[in-house]
């Protein structure tokens, strides 16, 4: 077993239930994450997989601590930053980087996608800005002129492609992806994830995919786990999670996938 | 017997020589679904959006008919087509959070068509409402009539949004890719409950999506878009065991299969795009001559 980015031990997350809170008193928790014990390998791609609601994109928030657990332990390359306060995170901030859902929501409407690439990289204080920009465009595969270019027009794909680039300009050990193809069409999306796969390899990055759809996660993936109501009730090897799931639950997601065969029946 | 036909349908942004649909002609008969299928920008939910006449406003169109029914839509005034269109015609929408407005609750939501468009009396609407609120396998009508869009999942408000389509009984549902904001057990539901109502009510279903895996579960018929161009029209067996045009085999070849562990992800490959932009360049050049 390769060295470990991750560990998580017993990983819980509750948050307040306000819609159920009492006039006086304290409101309520709703469990979210129900005690996760798991590590990612460096220089892994591993799949976060389950349906609305099972907590898989409040996991991926714990782990670039966008959340603070509620209990448990997480461990970044052994340091402890389950509790870390915002100060002593920062310089951690630029080793975990996150592309999200809706390219259009996460890049704002007013600037160039030179200008988004480069803020985070102005943040943290790196040299050579332009330099840098001019790096991660090019690893995106897009010519040095998109830099004057506004997210608008750009088509969807394109967009995403700009949500990687910013994430990698920083040069981070783990990039979080949470959904990103989900509003794309299968041709965007097979360039997304076969850019997200020649990515992880030249850059060593170690990734986790967060879809709900397992036909997209099976190419890129090593490793899958499955989540159902904030609990891991299958983590496997792709292939093996594709040739016998052994959670029900696993099952019903393949079931449950249109393919493109009309012979194919859907009980 | 078709009840929507579309003949040489042509939109372009208005006073821009910029054509979003180029010729478009289609059918769709009682009891029959029809795929729109294509890429973002193919122009699939423009045409869903010009039969209903929900164009916007920088959109018109510039030729072809719209039959509804064996009546040209374009012939009728505003509020003739408003009027045919409203009572014919239906919308499941795509993003059930937004369809729903977020501060009333659902009875009037699906009452108000009822009682605005087809004159009934709003006892009668609400008593039908309920009743489908039953067919789409919703526990308990009365409570989620009742209910706030906000108390519902997505599913559940989708169910509503099928049940709304349906009340008032029309003879052509315009789908405008309904799933794509559910997660897949519950797009299986819902795709099901789609059919099994459309194919109940015989109701005609222009089915706009980019997922050939569910125009394969969903569909009759299909036409395959790019670049507001029909490049194929097809039944579902005969375009999946083989399609006819290249950029339609380059689109099933880059939809995802899980069962197939070899296969790899392949976007449509540029030449593919080169000779379908060659194609529409031909049909435009053409359509300056004539």
């Amino acid at each position: 077993m390769s060295e470990e980015l991750y560990r998580v031990e017993g990983l819980r997350l509750s948050l307040p239930d306000l819609n159920r809170k009492p006039l006086w008193g304290p409101a309520p928790r709703n469990e979210i994450l129900k005690g996760l014990d798991f590590g990612i390998a460096k220089g892994e791609i591993i799949g976060i997989v389950g349906g609305s609601g099972s907590g898989k994109s409040t996991l991926g928030r714990c782990l670039v601590r966008l959340l603070e657990p509620t209990a448990g332990r997480l461990l970044f390359e052994g340091q402890d930053i389950t509790h870390l306060n915002d100060a002593a995170l920062r310089p951690l901030r630029r080793r975990f980087q996150m592309i999200f859902q809706d390219p259009m929501s996460s890049l704002n409407p007013r600037h160039r996608v030179g200008q988004l690439i480069a803020a985070p990289l102005r943040l943290h204080g790196v040299a050579d800005v332009r330099g840098r920009v001019a790096e991660a465009l090019d690893l995106v595969g897009f010519p040095q002129d998109m830099a004057s270019r506004y997210p608008h027009e750009m088509s969807g794909g394109q967009r995403q492609r700009v949500g990687i680039a910013r994430a990698i300009a920083l040069r981070p050990d783990f990039i979080l992806a949470d959904e990103i193809v989900s509003g794309l069409d299968v041709s965007s999306q097979a360039q997304v994830l076969n850019l997200l796969e020649r990515l992880v390899k030249e850059l060593g990055l170690t990734l986790a995919f967060i879809s709900h759809d397992l036909s997209v996660i099976r190419r890129l993936c090593s490793r899958i786990m499955v989540l159902y109501q904030g609990e891991i009730i299958e983590a496997s090897d792709t292939a093996a999670l594709f040739g016998q799931p052994r959670a029900a639950y696993t099952r019903e997601l393949l079931d449950a996938i249109p393919l493109p065969d009309p012979d194919q029946v859907w009980a | 017997m078709t009840y929507l036909e579309l003949k040489g349908l042509s939109a372009r942004i208005t006073r821009q020589n910029h054509p979003l649909l180029r010729s478009v002609s289609l059918s769709v008969a009682p009891g029959e679904v029809r795929g729109l299928v294509g890429e973002s920008g193919a122009g699939k939910s423009m045409i869903g959006k010009a039969v209903l006449g929900i164009l916007p406003k920088a959109v018109e169109v510039t030729g072809g008919e719209i039959l509804l029914g064996g009546e040209d839509l374009q012939r009728l005034s505003d509020k003739d087509r408003r009027h045919r269109i409203g009572q014919t015609c239906a919308l499941i929408p795509q993003d059930p959070l937004t369809a729903l407005n977020p501060s009333r609750r659902i009875a009037p939501q699906i009452t108000d068509r009822l009682v605005d468009i087809l004159g009934w009396e709003r006892a009668r609407a609400v008593a039908r409402a309920e009743e489908l609120l039953d067919e789409v396998r919703i526990q308990d009508p009365a409570r989620v009539m009742r209910a706030y869009p906000h108390e519902l999942s997505g599913g559940m408000r989708q169910r509503i949004l099928i049940a709304s389509a349906f009340a008032a009984a029309p003879k052509l549902i315009v789908a405008d890719e309904p799933t794509t904001a559910l997660d897949v057990t519950v797009q299986k539901q819902i795709l099901k409950l789609i059919r099994d109502m459309q194919a109940r009510h015989g109701t005609a279903l222009l089915f706009v999506t980019h997922d050939l895996g569910i125009v394969s579960k969903v569909c009759n018929r299909l036409s395959v878009l790019y670049g507001g161009m029909v490049v194929e029209d097809n039944d579902v067996p005969g375009f999946f065991a083989g399609p006819r045009h290249a950029y339609s085999r380059a689109l099933l070849a880059a939809t995802p299969k899980y069962t197939d562990p070899s296969a790899s992800l392949t976007p449509v490959p540029d030449q593919v795009i080169a000779d379908v932009r060659a194609e529409i360049d031909a049909f435009d050049r053409e359509r300056a001559h004539v």
